[in-house]
């Protein structure tokens, strides 16, 4: 028998396998595709303190081994969410987590109170790390006083699980993790989106509405594992690894590079059942390897 | 109605090059094709093209239930485009499908499909849905020129074609919005629909809108997942930030808020 499930932060997830917000929308998107069930967890779309309708089109832009996007946050706001669609997912039989977002300290709060309310919502993940938005946002992740305050605001009034949402768009990662760890967060994940560009030459104008935007996909997963690696190394809280995973042996890296668990992002576009085909393949690497538990995996990293 | 999505590998039946930029690709489905309208869409994966990340949306261009088989009409733009010009009979292609909403059946019975370039697309499976359901449509498209003229004793068969040329060279000269259908002052249909380059079918939106004609479009923004959950093609419409992909591709221009 091979041990798939993990324990993090008192939380059990049937396997290491989750799935990153903003790609995976509410998770029934994925119903004809796959069974939800199958996975760890689900983090679901941002939610705000109100109806955002994000930037103007255009919000993506295609890259080597990757993609930009400008999406903003588009959301119907915390309201919403707890009538209309708390209702359709909380029984899914996987872990919903729901990332929290904001403009302000008062929005991070106010929305993390609300979803505190949910029963069957165990964990938010707070993302003080997004790109595309122009107040709040990632300036609440790449400073750290500003990270330690956002996460000890919300962790006065949100009593479940606290996951942190990094962003790889600082000098030091060591410095916002232990900064965001001194607030009280249980858990970080890492990394949302590295900013940057695309350019249309012809037109000699940039191809996104916002010209910035949020990089994923393969393109940063090299700098996603070195960072999950050095947060891994550098402070005591579990780390869930994301960034560029596209298939088993992309997540095993993670795991062995210091991940309790890892969520799949972009890929999900690309193959919408490939969440349950990384699991499949975490158990056939164990398999072949004579693992019998997949924790042996975590941090697993042979560096003599 | 809810139509389930599958993701299949299709097989290629034929691969054939209509012209320097647009070939036809059939491809024939495992098991029995789902039920699809005009208008919805395909997601193509294109492998073994590095530069290729994200899949390719294409209109369905016609669905043979007897055949079993799609048939996509496809516009070389780039190196996915172009991988796939190159596909032979026999080889397989991963297929998210179907996609999207679909044109609406119309309640009159004087239509007018109005088509650019690789625009005309979905109207081939919209002209053959409307033959099903007792309308023979007047069916107008625009190409750069002669050589690029295709498919036309195809569309014949379902309704009343006109074309146009950029240059010239065959049909009525310039583009689809000059040609003489438009120059009336009241035009002899109650609903238009139509697919091409953004310019075209604002200009045709703006036609209907004077003459007060019914008109639905099918945009082509670009998108990363086409199934509603990278919220990246999105449009602006009445009620809000709609997506493409899930909400569309087919909106009525009237809910359209197009600057």
């Amino acid at each position: 028998m091979t041990n798939l499930s993990v324990n993090i932060a008192g939380l059990t997830f049937k396997n290491p396998v989750t799935t990153a917000s903003g790609t995976f929308g509410y998770g029934d998107e994925f119903g004809d595709f796959m069974d939800l069930g199958r996975i760890g967890g689900v983090f679901v779309k941002a939610v705000t303190g109100s109806n955002r309708e994000g930037n103007a089109y255009p919000r993506m832009a295609e890259t080597a081994s990757g993609m930009l996007n400008s999406v903003g946050l588009q959301n119907k706001g915390v309201d919403h969410f707890i009538k209309e669609i708390y209702p359709r997912i909380k029984d899914f039989d996987t872990h919903i987590i729901v990332n929290v977002s904001g403009s302000t300290l008062e929005e991070y709060v106010e929305v993390a109170s609300r979803i505190n309310e949910l029963d069957k919502i165990p964990a938010i993940e707070l993302n003080i790390s997004c790109p595309n938005v122009k107040q709040g946002g990632m300036a609440f992740g790449t400073v750290p006083a500003m990270s330690t305050e956002v996460t000890r605001a919300v962790r006065d009034v949100y009593k479940k699980v606290l996951m942190v949402k990094l962003s790889p768009n600082v000098t030091s990662i060591i410095e916002i993790a232990k900064a965001v760890v001194d607030g009280g967060a249980d858990v970080l994940t890492l990394v949302n989106t590295l900013l940057g560009m695309a350019i249309d030459a012809e037109r000699r104008r940039p191809i996104l509405s916002t010209i910035t935007g949020g990089l994923s996909g393969p393109a940063i997963k090299p700098i996603a594992l070195r960072m999950v690696w050095q947060v891994h190394n550098a402070v005591n809280v579990p780390v869930i690894g994301l960034g560029g995973i596209m298939n088993a042996t992309d997540a095993i890296e993670f795991l062995l590079a210091g991940s309790s668990a890892i969520q799949v992002g972009t890929a999900n576009f690309i193959d919408p059942a490939i969440s349950v085909k990384i699991v499949e393949g975490i158990e056939a690497y164990m398999q072949k390897h004579g693992i019998t538990d997949v924790n042996e995996l975590i941090g697993g990293l042979r560096t003599e | 109605m809810e139509i389930k999505k599958t993701v299949q590998d299709l097989t290629v039946v034929s691969n054939i090059s209509l012209n320097k930029r647009h070939f036809l690709l059939e491809l024939v489905a495992p098991e029995p094709l789902p039920m699809m309208l005009p208008g919805q869409f395909v997601q193509v994966l294109v492998k073994d093209s590095p530069t290729t990340f994200l899949r390719r949306p294409f209109s369905i261009h016609q669905a043979d239930h007897r055949r079993n088989s799609i048939i996509l009409l496809v516009q070389i733009k780039g190196e996915g485009t172009r991988h796939l010009s190159h596909l032979r009979e026999g080889e397989k292609l991963n297929v998210i499908y179907p996609l999207g909403n679909s044109f609406s059946l119309p309640t009159t019975k004087k239509v007018l499909l109005v088509g650019g370039g690789c625009g005309v697309a979905p109207l081939l499976f919209l002209s053959q849905f409307l033959n099903q359901n007792s309308i023979r449509p007047t069916i107008l498209v625009g190409f750069r020129t002669k050589e690029e003229v295709s498919e036309i004793e195809t569309y014949a068969k379902y309704g009343e074609i006109f074309i146009t040329t950029d240059d010239g060279t065959e049909g009525e000269h310039g583009l689809v919005v000059d040609h003489s259908i438009f120059q009336k002052d009241h035009l002899p249909f109650d609903k238009i629909y139509c697919c091409g380059p953004d310019a075209m079918m604002h200009a045709v939106a703006r036609i209907a809108k004077m003459q007060e004609i019914d008109c639905e479009v099918s945009l082509e923004n670009t998108m990363a997942c086409g199934f509603g959950v990278c919220l990246c093609c999105i449009t602006p419409t009445d009620r809000g930030n709609e997506r493409v992909c899930v909400e569309g591709p087919v909106f009525n221009t009237k809910r359209l808020k197009w600057k």
